[in-house]
């Protein structure tokens, strides 16, 4: 059995001009230990999806259908009493801004303790050795006088590490990670990526990771599913997608990257941009951007096709699969 | 120590033509954080004293921006480049130091004196959200620069300079009686480039004018950047922390490391072959596709405080080549043999190549 199982989920939010979907039939799995990326740009729903895995969708927001199983518990169905014994303890999640996250008013040590009091009957010694602990795993030079200190009184790098630490005070099962490192420096996001890849391989702790860059998806995760307009449009093995996309908007984003363009030449740039939700085309989101759009893209919402180890929902790649498998027949 | 610094930015001045656009001469900024006067005062040793404090934003940079060229100004946060930016288009003044245009020197005009230069030098800013003025259609906000700057002009002139910007950029001119909220961030940036395009300038500074749009969009924007730089002749002063971006848009790099320029070169040249050891690591740390690229090089500690800046090079406390020299000498720029500079006594001495 998978250690998360998301089937069919479904996310509405209730707006005065009508219920709009940000999530339509979301299916993937996550094994222990896997780390698993969530790639799109602002308002394909990653971030929703991220929330709505611990059922932290706010209102007027909520889950309209489909199961969220975590070891065979379904998440969307749970109490909010049950809930809190998931959240935080084995299920964590760290968010973008480590100054939001922080409270700055509480030392960094009382906002561990506090965490790991609330999970566990321990004494509020233990739970300072523990906090100790988890800030030497996550690198943090003297941690036992660091821990009394307020969070402004660290840098953003040090500030995400210690969330980072109550992300692990538990020693999860699985940590979502919302764009962690978005709002630090290159050289600051490259040893924070290190330190969580390390961090999970050490303790087998699966990572869902949503981020915008490719770049960070490809240095870090195994799997990838790529989203668009509140849809899983491509999902398979990360290395599979970033060497061979098969969605035209995978291949669109990638190919859009400055990294895949000749030195001064023009970027590849998709046109228009990303549908807000009230207003998704019908048949395939991406068709009015699409450069291979088809007659049938415009009124039908493709299925997924199934392409090496990814699935796809391209009415085109699902085209040239017939035409492979019926060439395969004759 | 800033005295000897200036005398010897100054004859770096000579040594260099005159050619160039614009010309950055020894420059200094520090900002006061001491606060008003009674803040300032200590009580030390029994005796009251006034102590300030400053935050060393740049520290001697010497730039040339050639005519038609993209420099881009690479660094992390806090390390100048958005203050260098700032400076040059005159918006903050100089502690020391001098900026020429043309070989004029602009940095000591008054608001009279520089419009002509705020005509041929213009800035995207970053946010398109923040940049543009919530209560003003895009007609509105288009046609005040285009006004002031062409008194001349009747109200259908103005209008035919509007509808061509709008057009060069991707805006369909029928849109300028909508407000700045009635578009997406991609079009808002466009908006905020034809605003800049509209006074035909020569010079554009961009502080990071991609950096809050998504990928998709970024593509298109820079695109457009590029475009008007072909047809316009621009010039560019790119600020950007993308290294990638970099890599494709610029023509020369410019890496600095706590408000000093530590290595300036041609963008092939500094991306095949980075020569001093802060370059080496940002390089390293760009997320790329590609799976097998060598690891990350890890460098030791934070970026200091630029209130108390360390002695010598300002890069020694995390420089894995740092020896005594670095920690008690400022190390000046040396040309390299692939046409770059390179602040670093490491590399001068052939410690490191």
């Amino acid at each position: 059995m998978a250690l998360l199982e998301v089937r069919n989920l479904e996310v509405s939010f209730g707006l005065r001009s009508g219920a709009v979907k940000a999530l339509r039939n979301i299916n993937f799995t996550l094994d222990r230990g896997e780390r698993l990326g969530l790639v799109g740009e602002s308002g394909a729903g990653k971030s929703v999806l991220g929330f709505s895995i611990l059922n932290l969708i706010a209102k007027p927001g909520r889950i309209t259908g489909g199961e969220i199983l975590f070891e065979g518990q379904n998440l969307a169905r749970m109490s909010a009493r049950e809930l809190r014994t998931i959240r935080g303890n084995r299920i964590s999640m760290i968010f973008q801004d480590p100054m939001m996250t922080l409270n700055p008013v509480l030392t960094i040590g009382q906002q561990m303790v506090e965490c790991l009091l609330a999970h566990r009957k321990i004494s509020r010694e233990n739970a300072k050795t523990i906090a100790i602990q988890k800030l030497k795993q996550v690198q943090i030079p003297s941690p036992e006088t660091r821990i009394d200190q307020y969070p402004h009184e660290l840098s953003g790098g040090m500030r995400q590490r210690v969330v980072i630490a109550i992300g692990l005070l538990m020693d999860p099962d699985i940590i979502i990670a919302d764009e962690p490192t978005t709002a630090l420096d290159v050289t600051i996001q490259a040893e924070i990526m290190e330190l969580m890849v390390e961090l999970c391989e050490r303790n087998n702790v699966a990572l869902i990771l949503i981020t915008h860059d490719l770049g960070v998806v490809s240095q870090v995760t195994q799997k990838a599913i790529v989203m668009y307009a509140g849809r899983v449009i491509e999902q398979g093995p990360t290395r599979e997608i970033i060497n061979d996309a098969q969605h035209p908007y995978t291949q669109g984003l990638m190919n859009a990257l400055p990294q895949m363009a000749i030195p001064g030449q023009r970027l590849n740039q998709i046109r228009g941009s990303m549908p807000t939700l009230q207003k998704i085309p019908t048949g395939c989101a991406f068709n009015p951007r699409c450069d291979y759009v088809m007659d049938v893209c415009k009124h039908q919402l493709p299925g997924y096709t199934r392409s090496g180890n990814c699935q796809v929902a391209c009415h085109m790649v699902a085209e040239m699969k017939r035409d492979e498998v019926s060439s395969e027949e004759v | 120590m800033n005295a000897h610094t200036l005398t010897e930015a100054a004859s770096v001045a000579d040594e260099t033509g005159t050619d160039s656009l614009v010309q950055i001469r020894g420059l200094y900024k520090q900002f006061n954080i001491s606060g008003d006067f009674l803040d300032q005062l200590k009580f030390k040793g029994g005796k009251i004293v006034r102590e300030q404090s400053f935050v060393h934003a740049i520290n001697g940079v010497n730039l040339d921006i050639q005519q038609g060229e993209a420099l881009c100004v690479v660094g992390e946060s806090g390390c100048g480049k958005s203050t260098v930016a700032r400076t040059v288009m005159g918006l903050i003044t100089p502690t020391a130091g001098s900026i020429s245009y043309r070989g004029k020197r602009i940095d000591d005009l008054d608001d009279k004196q520089l419009l002509p230069y705020r005509k041929k030098m213009q800035m995207i800013f970053q946010n398109p959200y923040a940049s543009l003025n919530p209560r003003m259609t895009i007609a509105q906000t288009l046609e005040e620069p285009v006004r002031l700057h062409n008194p001349g002009w009747n109200a259908q002139q103005v209008r035919d300079k509007v509808h061509e910007v709008m057009f060069s950029v991707g805006i369909d001119p029928s849109w300028g009686e909508r407000f700045a909220h009635e578009f997406s961030g991609g079009q808002r940036q466009r908006i905020s480039i034809a605003r800049a395009l509209a006074v035909d300038p020569e010079f554009i500074v961009a502080d990071e004018p991609i950096s809050a749009l998504d990928v998709s969009i970024q593509a298109q924007v820079l695109n457009l950047l590029m475009d008007a730089q072909e047809k316009r002749n621009l010039t560019y002063l790119f600020i950007t922390h993308d290294l990638s971006v970099v890599e494709h848009f610029g023509t020369r790099v410019a890496v600095m490391y706590l408000g000093s320029l530590c290595e300036l070169a041609p963008t092939k040249a500094l991306f095949d072959r980075p020569r001093h050891p802060y370059t080496q690591a940002l390089l390293s740390a760009i997320p790329r596709l590609e799976d097998d690229r060598p690891p990350h090089i890890k460098l030791q500690g934070e970026v200091p405080t630029p209130v108390n800046l360390p002695s010598g090079c300002v890069f020694h406390g995390r420089c894995p080549y740092a020896n005594e020299r670095c920690k008690r000498e400022i190390p000046r720029l040396i040309a390299t043999d692939d046409g770059g500079q390179v602040a670093c006594h490491a590399v001068e001495e052939g410690r490191i190549n």
